[in-house]
């Protein structure tokens, strides 16, 4: 990550690490990353955005396969990278993990899991956030 | 008597394996006199996105999921490791982050080679029997190093387990612990190196035999029991040999050891392999059953364990998390090629 990155990885910390998104209470929508504002319900939803938990529980809505990876997962091609319907409402773009290329599939029931995403080379920080797994 | 002990429990073994003799292959050595010679079949290997840290987060969400009790609970969390990814930034901060516990509570990384999770286990219990905390997380886990053509490269392997330490609706009583510790420099990683080393067949008889052997015993006169009177018991296992003979040579059977050795098949997880061997056991324990483990760290150190399963391991909802058996059976395998990608052994800039 370039300079600067490690605060606002760290902003971001109870997303990535825990799929903390918001919920309005006026319509209750679920957003993830989570909004300031709902687009729906707008000044009504002022004040009622409240933080919300996901399960991490989803399937997938579609992917593509990476084989020319950016630096950072140049080691982990070919993998899955995938749009994850979650379980609450929340679309999500997440990697795969723990599966053949072969065996991933749409509609694949998936949980999140706890990974490193990328680090700042050898002594920089690390960055740690979610990806996801086959759910039997 | 306020019983303190395991309140619910959780492991984390990587799904990627590599076979002993593919290793003994690449280096020239003859895989039936490997295999055979050090009891290791295959064993786990991280892949490049798993780290100590996110091996203890999968096990300490485990935990967490099996029972009831509330993250803001957790007073402590101590992280045994002897492959922290941070030299200075403590494992923990990221174990207790991810499972929504900060930010009042105390967290610190344990090393002391194989044996820093069962140290972790102590620290959780001194606090709790002191009503300093409520509950404690003691993690051991490592994704342990070894370099390449090594003999350490055959069992050095990856994988973890956390347990919530508590004194209500405790799943295991532990009715006694006690340690045993000198300085013995079998086996040591110098500051800012790599690789570790070690002192060979002198890990054997001055160090691994020497301090469970004195431990186990020290333990068994503090308790007043026998082999006997266990159920289970659980050694260090650097290799598939050692706890066999140690057991042996202490008055266990073979059969009191098996549900607790998983060296062979996964290899040496290092500060993971008692606190593995511990989870293993606890998927099959019923109430009554009796547990001895003895834990080694080199350089060196023992902690012993007499613990007791009470009838609340019943209502743990043991399949809200994977057993032990269920990770081990979860495999893919590496050949030696892919294994030194994922071990960071090709260096290049």
């Amino acid at each position: 990550m370039a300079e600067g990155a490690v605060p606002r990885f760290w902003r971001e910390i109870p997303q990535r690490y825990n799929l903390i998104g918001n919920k309005c209470n006026e319509c209750e929508k679920v957003f993830f990353p989570p909004r300031e504002s709902c687009p729906e319900c707008r000044r009504k939803s002022m004040g009622k955005m409240k933080d919300f938990k996901l399960s991490g529980e989803g399937e997938v809505l579609t992917y593509t396969i990476i084989y020319e990876a950016s630096e950072k997962f140049e080691g982990q091609a070919p993998y899955p990278l995938a749009i994850i319907q979650l379980k609450e409402g929340p679309k999500i773009t997440a990697q795969i993990v723990d599966c053949d290329i072969e065996d991933v599939k749409i509609g694949m029931k998936l949980k999140s899991t706890f990974r490193k995403i990328q680090d700042d080379g050898y002594v920089g920080a690390i960055y740690y956030g979610y990806k996801f797994k086959k759910r039997n | 008597m306020v019983n303190i002990g395991i309140v619910s429990y959780g492991a984390y073994i990587p799904r990627f394996r590599i076979k002993s003799s593919d290793i003994a292959k690449a280096w020239g050595k003859d895989p039936k006199t490997i295999t055979g010679g050090l009891g290791i079949i295959e064993k786990s290997v991280p892949s490049l996105d798993q780290d100590v840290a996110t091996i203890s987060v999968e096990s300490a969400r485990s935990a967490l999921s099996r029972c009831s009790i509330n993250p803001q609970d957790i007073g402590a969390i101590y992280v045994g490791s002897e492959s922290h990814p941070y030299a200075v930034k403590p494992t923990g901060t990221i174990v207790a982050e991810a499972v929504c516990a900060t930010p009042n509570l105390t967290v610190a990384d344990y090393e002391f080679a194989c044996k820093a999770g069962t140290a972790a286990i102590q620290t959780c219990m001194a606090l709790v029997k002191s009503d300093m905390i409520k509950y404690g997380v003691a993690i051991g886990a490592d994704t342990a190093q070894a370099a390449p053509g090594d003999a350490l490269e055959y069992a050095a392997s990856a994988g973890g387990a956390a347990f919530i330490i508590g004194k209500e609706n405790v799943i295991a009583t532990i009715n006694q612990t006690c340690s045993f510790t000198t300085d013995t420099p079998d086996f040591w990683r110098r500051e800012g190196r790599k690789y570790p080393a070690h002192g060979g067949r002198f890990t054997g008889a001055p160090a691994y035999f020497r301090h469970i052997t004195s431990n186990a015993k020290n333990l068994m006169e503090l308790t007043g029991t026998k082999p006997e009177d266990y159920t289970f018991a659980i050694f260090h296992q650097p290799n598939g040999k050692f706890p066999v003979r140690v057991a042996k040579m202490l008055g266990f059977t073979p059969e009191q050891v098996k549900q607790g050795l998983l060296c062979p098949v996964i290899g040496n997880t290092y500060s993971g392999a008692t606190m593995l061997g511990l989870a293993s056991v606890l998927d099959v324990a019923k109430p009554s059953d009796r547990v001895f483990l003895t834990s080694y760290g080199s350089g060196a150190g023992s902690d012993a364990f007499d613990i007791t399963i009470t009838d609340t391991i019943n209502q743990l909802e043991k399949k809200k998390a994977p057993l032990v058996s269920e990770l081990i059976d979860d495999k893919e395998y590496v050949d030696y090629a892919t294994y030194a990608k994922y071990r960071d052994l090709l260096y290049w800039e």
